[in-house]
């Protein structure tokens, strides 16, 4: 069967001044449907480079990046759009919720542009937040929410147009260690329900409840193995 | 691919979160659409005033008076004031076609003495023809005709103003009136006229029939048959242009004058009256474009918040575009917001405008004329300008990189 993700000699240039640097060099993966997979590696390493192409939120500068059948460099801006919206679910550091929506709102917010119906919208939005736990909180905004409810908002926000991926960068990076692991509970339970889970960390203990880790270095990956037994 | 329900929402909740800095930014344009309106709304009530005032001083009408128009030096002198003779106003009636009414007239100022009332006001002594050529009405009772002209008898017809002024009581008609010592008979009142363009009131007059202002009233100077002006009506416009020209020429074969020493000068009052709509519509556009200029401020104003908003929503931006906007979906955003901030300006200027337009109308007194048009083209160009100068700040909003959006704090 065909990987979900197939990265073949991926290169991401940039031009620093006068200096090239190489945040990608070569780089050569493949990750199938319903993995969960961590990527580590020190800052400047290209884990979040990769992760960037892999949300078609940049193109490479060479190689050849398939996305769900799709030839990443094929895609024009209105295509990598809908890319975006249907098979990338994002997860940030800092949640980004729109301050000014309630978690409803900003759980309809993909399916706005999905072009989808307000009822369906919000039905659906409700759902997720039922599923992630805000059963209670559907008309709250983000700043009468803490940090782990904030980051809850923002996974059902991420699953709203049924994507094949969930793109998380440290998604535990601003909460404290039992939110953390709450979040990462969520993870675990939406990936045994079929979801692609690709997590962007340094952190080793959210990279240990990762069922494969990829470690980066110097925009190559130097480790590519089945995650340890959690201690 | 975004519903337009949707995008109208968005826009709209972005401009409720920071009212207060959205209607500051319409306030530009607010004013400058209120500005246009006003001065457009006075131009055309002072353009209707003079139209107004030119009509009832009579249409297609040539007025011919002795002395030269232009009197430079000594040669105004030349002509006289008494060149224009009974004979010159038969000679037009006889020679010259396209004439609705031909009416010769004296001039004189009196003292009209009824009762205990008495009135200082300028007397015409006039024929019939005179009431064609200068669109008068007799409201009531009636006209002296050509034979009470030719016996010269005593009859007057009064203004509606001298009328008031010397029976404020009594009906006017069939009253005596005493003018210079002679009585005459009240057979008329006229209809009113009300201001004339220079501010004259044009009631304020008697007409008696051309002789027995001549003989009685004017005292004799000069000439027998002088007359101190010509009235003249032509049927339409195409026949006043050609009996301009014809009057000239006859009047020069009977002064044996040859234009550079005419003693007479034809007025044609249509074309007094495009100088002054042309006076009035150079004064409006003069107005209009003035307040357009606020309107362009107003614009720019839009587009210097609208580049601030975009700053400010960066991190928003990128976050739309991960979620699946695409460039056009954050162009119609921030591109609708500002049209939407634009044209609630042109909205309420709209109405400002129009109240400012009735209340300084009301205050000089000219007629207030809204045009439906003025308010479609208000609307128009301030959603004009809300493409305009919301065009770039929406076009760098939607060319922003997620990843550089996201990043920033």
């Amino acid at each position: 069967m065909e990987p979900l993700i197939a990265a073949r000699d991926l290169h991401k240039h940039y031009q620093m001044g006068e200096e090239t640097v190489h945040a990608l060099d070569g780089v050569t993966v493949a990750i199938g449907r319903g993995e969960y997979v961590a990527m580590i590696g020190p800052s400047g390493s290209g884990k979040s480079t990769l992760m960037n192409l892999i949300g078609g939120l940049d193109s490479p500068t060479s190689g050849a990046l398939i996305i769900n059948g799709a030839n990443m460099s094929d895609l024009d801006d209105a295509a990598l759009a809908s890319f975006r919206n249907e098979t990338i679910g994002f997860v940030f550091q800092s949640f980004n919720l729109l301050p000014r929506l309630t978690a409803l709102e900003n759980v309809e917010l993909p399916m706005i542009y999905a072009g989808r119906p307000a009822k369906a919208r919000r039905e659906r939005a409700a759902a997720l937040l039922e599923r992630v736990g805000l059963g209670e909180r559907l008309t709250h905004k983000p700043t009468q929410l803490s940090g782990g409810q904030q980051q809850r908002v923002a996974i059902a926000r991420a699953l709203a147009c049924e994507p094949p991926v969930l793109l998380a960068d440290e998604p535990t990076g601003a909460l404290d260690s039992s939110t953390g692991k709450d979040i990462l509970a969520l993870f675990g339970a939406l990936n045994r329900e079929g979801v692609t889970v690709l997590i962007v960390t340094h952190d080793a203990n959210v990279a240990a409840a990762a069922r494969r880790v990829i470690e980066m270095r110097d925009g190559k990956i130097v480790s590519d193995a089945a995650a340890e037994i959690a201690a | 691919m975004m519903r337009a329900s949707d995008l109208t929402a968005t826009a709209v909740r972005a401009l409720r979160a920071n009212p207060l800095r959205s209607a500051l930014t319409a306030l530009g344009v607010i004013i400058g659409v209120a500005s246009v309106i006003a001065m457009v709304a006075l131009g055309r009530g002072a353009q209707t005033q003079v139209e107004r005032s030119i009509q009832s001083l009579g249409s297609n009408l040539l007025i011919i008076v002795p002395g030269a128009f232009n009197q430079g030096g000594v040669r105004g002198a030349a002509g006289g004031w008494d060149s224009l003779t009974q004979g010159d106003a038969d000679a037009i009636k006889a020679d010259i076609s396209g004439l609705a009414a031909v009416a010769p007239g004296v001039r004189a100022q009196g003292q009209l003495v009824a009762g205990g009332f008495n009135w200082n006001t300028r007397i015409e002594g006039v024929t019939p023809d005179y009431l064609t050529a200068r669109d008068w009405e007799v409201e009531h009772g009636r006209f002296f005709d050509e034979r009470e002209v030719a016996q010269a008898r005593r009859v007057v017809v009064l203004g509606q103003t001298v009328a008031n002024e010397l029976f404020p009581n009594v009906e006017a008609l069939g009253e005596t009136v005493r003018i210079n010592g002679g009585s005459y008979e009240v057979i008329g009142v006229l209809g009113s006229k009300g201001q004339s363009g220079f501010g004259a009131d044009q009631d304020d007059i008697a007409l008696a029939p051309l002789t027995t202002v001549k003989r009685r009233i004017a005292g004799r100077r000069g000439r027998g048959d002088s007359v101190s002006q010509i009235s003249v009506k032509a049927v339409d416009e195409a026949a006043l242009a050609r009996a301009e020209t014809a009057i000239t020429e006859l009047l020069r074969q009977r002064h044996r004058t040859n234009g550079e020493d005419d003693d007479f000068t034809v007025q044609n009052l249509s074309s007094i009256a495009e100088a002054g709509q042309e006076a009035t519509q150079t004064f409006t556009a003069l107005l209009a474009s003035i307040s357009a200029v606020s309107l362009l401020v107003g614009g720019i104003g839009i587009m210097n918040i609208m580049l601030v908003s975009v700053t400010e929503r960066t991190r928003e931006i990128g976050l739309r575009k991960a979620l699946g906007a695409r460039q056009a979906d954050i162009l119609r955003q921030f591109g609708l917001e500002a049209v939407a901030l634009s044209v609630m300006g042109g909205l309420i200027g709209l109405g400002l405008g129009y109240l400012a337009a009735w209340i300084i109308t009301s205050a000089v007194n000219l007629p207030l004329t809204l045009a439906p048009e003025t308010a479609a083209m208000a609307i128009g160009f301030s959603g004009l300008v809300g493409v305009a100068f919301g065009a770039y700040p929406a076009w760098r909003a939607a060319q922003l990189d997620p990843i550089e959006a996201l990043r920033r704090e």
